[in-house]
């Protein structure tokens, strides 16, 4: 410090301090993450809460014959419609439209679902008729137990458009 | 010292409380006087001692950005008073309305207040906003505070909208509804968004309390750190833009007055004819509530507050990437980058650039004003592309050639007008605002009085 010609011993001084300088600026960058992780974690929607969730949204819609071919019976707690089809199968749709997320009414008399926000209409299948909705209404997992339908609403499954795969039909007994 | 201690001595028990509040007046004041000088003191610790006397002509500023300050008060204190008696969960938040405007004394004013407070204040910023963009006061040095008061600009309006969810009924349920909806077309990120918002898939318990946390504690805490940051950079430039008419030499400060009383005295005069106003439109109009929110009904036609319906509109038009992400992601670029694009200092201060800006302008104004609802119509009854061209993925038919065609006539009109009349930067640019602006302003009126049942155009 007196000496100012010295320059080595200074120079390993002001990379010293240089070098814890860094070391701060590092653990207040770390803290910083730390800090972010935390609060970004503690927001995001609780794991337990959605697991438990889960367990619980099989929903019995009742036995095969309550619903006849071609028709759409609306179940509000579980928030689709149970819909089936000219063939008889069964498809549960979502209510919620694809566009925006409106709960898209079923209007018996022209056959189709019509959203009231942006006016999107899907037929009985939840495949596309008029724009702008993107995509066909999402689907439910649904499975026939002993002649009763049976829905899964916890996981709601995306597709493009109508598939004949996801559609189910009572098995007959053979 | 010891003179002082002596003077201290001879002073009664208030006047050396008083002394110890406002110490450094020594000599006894007259009331009056020390009344004024008790508010000198504050005030001058915000703002200048003197002020260039031509920054407080009205057609400047018009008062805007004192209205807002005084929305933002009034909000505050509003806000705070409904947080008394309101409830954030799904079941309670609706009944805690009623119970507010029914059995709460001056409860359906306070609500009133917060209520039109708040949309006024949108209003006000954005009127703000302009009056900036046309006076060029976002040129050096003023450049940082261009993009402080874009920020600013966002935390209201987020403000309203999370606001908006608050009461519970169809109209915010549903509103908000389709406008998290939007947010799911964001690439990559959007549902992450979305569910971080909303604290879940849909629309429940999680998104009010978010909401309310956000609306009551998050954006209030922004705008109390950026306003100060705002103004003192305001300070920083050395006051207010000077204002001049376009064949004016750029001139120097001018002549400076007093702030007390001369700026004060404006400033006051605003603020109790504003809020005289307010409670005025409050007693008189009722804040819209209609039936609690039941998630199985959407009504008929749902829309999104007024302030999203030019993007809802946009909607209508435009594959939701383009409407909901390209493009407004291009309008905040251009508004962040504007005043490092356009730095022509020596235009700050004239309404519209120049006497030739003002021309181009109008011609901008009206050339959307005719296009504009054209395509509006023409999109609506005519063009069908996505029909016509059924081969095509929405995406391009829908989306990418009404873009592509945006862009181009926008830029051919960029190129034509500027060549036409051999115009400066600043002065194309302010045409091109003009035209985005109008068009923007246009979709808005559309989406909020010519849209009805099942989002068909109609007469309002």
């Amino acid at each position: 410090m007196t000496e100012k010609g010295k320059n080595p011993p200074n120079s390993t001084k002001t990379s010293r301090r240089s070098f814890f300088t860094k070391l701060w600026i590092f653990l207040g960058v770390i803290a910083f993450i730390e800090f972010i992780g935390v609060v970004t974690a503690y927001l995001l929607p609780g794991r337990k809460r959605e697991k438990a969730a889960i367990l619980g949204t099989i929903i019995d819609a009742g036995p095969v014959e309550k619903f006849p071919n071609e028709s759409v019976t609306a179940f509000i707690r579980g928030k689709f419609y149970l819909c089936r089809l000219k063939d008889g199968g069964f498809l549960a749709v979502s209510r919620k439209c694809t566009h925006l997320g409106c709960t898209v009414p079923w209007l018996d008399k022209e056959k189709k679902f019509v959203c009231p926000c942006h006016a999107s209409a899907f037929d009985i299948s939840g495949e596309v008729i008029s724009p702008p909705a993107p995509r066909a209404l999402d689907v439910y997992h649904l499975y026939i137990e002993n002649n009763i339908v049976k829905v899964d609403t916890g996981k709601r499954i995306k597709r493009s458009g109508f598939r004949s795969d996801q559609v189910v039909y009572v098995k007959k007994a053979s | 010292m010891a003179d002082q201690e002596a003077i201290l001595k001879k002073r009664t028990f208030f006047q050396r409380v008083r002394h110890s509040i406002f110490p450094g007046q020594l000599q006894p004041v007259k009331d009056r006087e020390g009344y004024r000088w008790f508010f000198k003191t504050l005030v001058l610790h915000f703002r200048p001692r003197t002020v260039p006397e031509r920054t407080l002509e009205l057609t400047l500023t018009w008062g805007l950005g004192g209205m807002a300050v005084v929305l933002v008060l009034m909000l505050m204190g509003t806000g705070v008073l409904l947080k008394f008696v309101y409830e954030p969960l799904p079941e309670r938040a609706y009944e805690s309305i009623l119970y507010l405007q029914r059995d709460v004394s001056f409860g359906s004013l306070i609500r009133n207040i917060h209520h039109w407070s708040g949309n006024l204040l949108l209003i006000v910023v954005f009127l703000h906003f302009l009056r900036v963009f046309f006076t060029g006061a976002f040129h050096p040095p003023r450049q940082f505070n261009w993009i402080i008061g874009l920020g600013l600009f966002c935390t209201v309006l987020f403000s309203n909208f999370t606001g908006y969810l608050l009461p519970w009924d169809q109209l915010a349920f549903w509103a908000v509804t389709i406008c998290c909806g939007m947010l799911e077309y964001i690439p990559g990120v959007g549902r992450w968004i979305q569910n971080l918002i909303m604290g879940g898939s849909e629309v429940g318990p999680s998104t009010l309390s978010n909401f309310y946390a956000i609306h009551t504690a998050i954006l209030p805490g922004f705008i109390i750190l950026l306003m100060p940051f705002h103004f003192w950079r305001v300070r920083k430039a050395g006051g207010l833009v000077i204002p001049r008419a376009p064949e004016d030499e750029v001139t120097t400060r001018g002549k400076s007055v007093n702030t007390i009383p001369d700026l004060i005295v404006r400033e006051l005069v605003v603020a109790l004819v504003l809020m005289a106003f307010i409670l005025v439109f409050s007693t008189l109009f009722n804040a819209p509530l209609e039936a609690k929110a039941n998630p199985g009904l959407s009504p008929n036609p749902t829309k999104a507050p007024w302030y999203f319906s030019g993007i809802q509109e946009m909607l209508m038009h435009f594959h939701p990437f383009f409407s909901l992400f390209i493009i407004p992601v291009l309008i905040v670029i251009a508004l962040i980058s504007l005043p490092y694009i356009d730095d022509e200092s020596s235009t700050a201060g004239v309404w519209f650039v120049s006497l030739k800006g003002r021309k181009m302008a109008v011609i901008a104004a009206l050339t959307t004003a005719v296009v504009t609802p054209i395509g509006i119509l023409a999109d609506e009854y005519v063009i069908d592309l996505a029909s016509r061209m059924n081969s095509v993925p929405p995406f391009i038919s829908n989306g990418l050639i009404p873009f592509v065609i945006l862009l181009v006539g926008s830029f051919g009109f960029y190129v034509i007008i500027k060549r036409k009349y051999a115009a400066t930067n600043s002065e194309s640019i302010q045409a091109l605002f003009v035209l985005f602006l109008v068009a923007f302003l246009i979709f808005t009126i559309t989406g909020i009085w010519f849209r009805g049942a099942g989002m068909k155009l109609m007469w309002p």
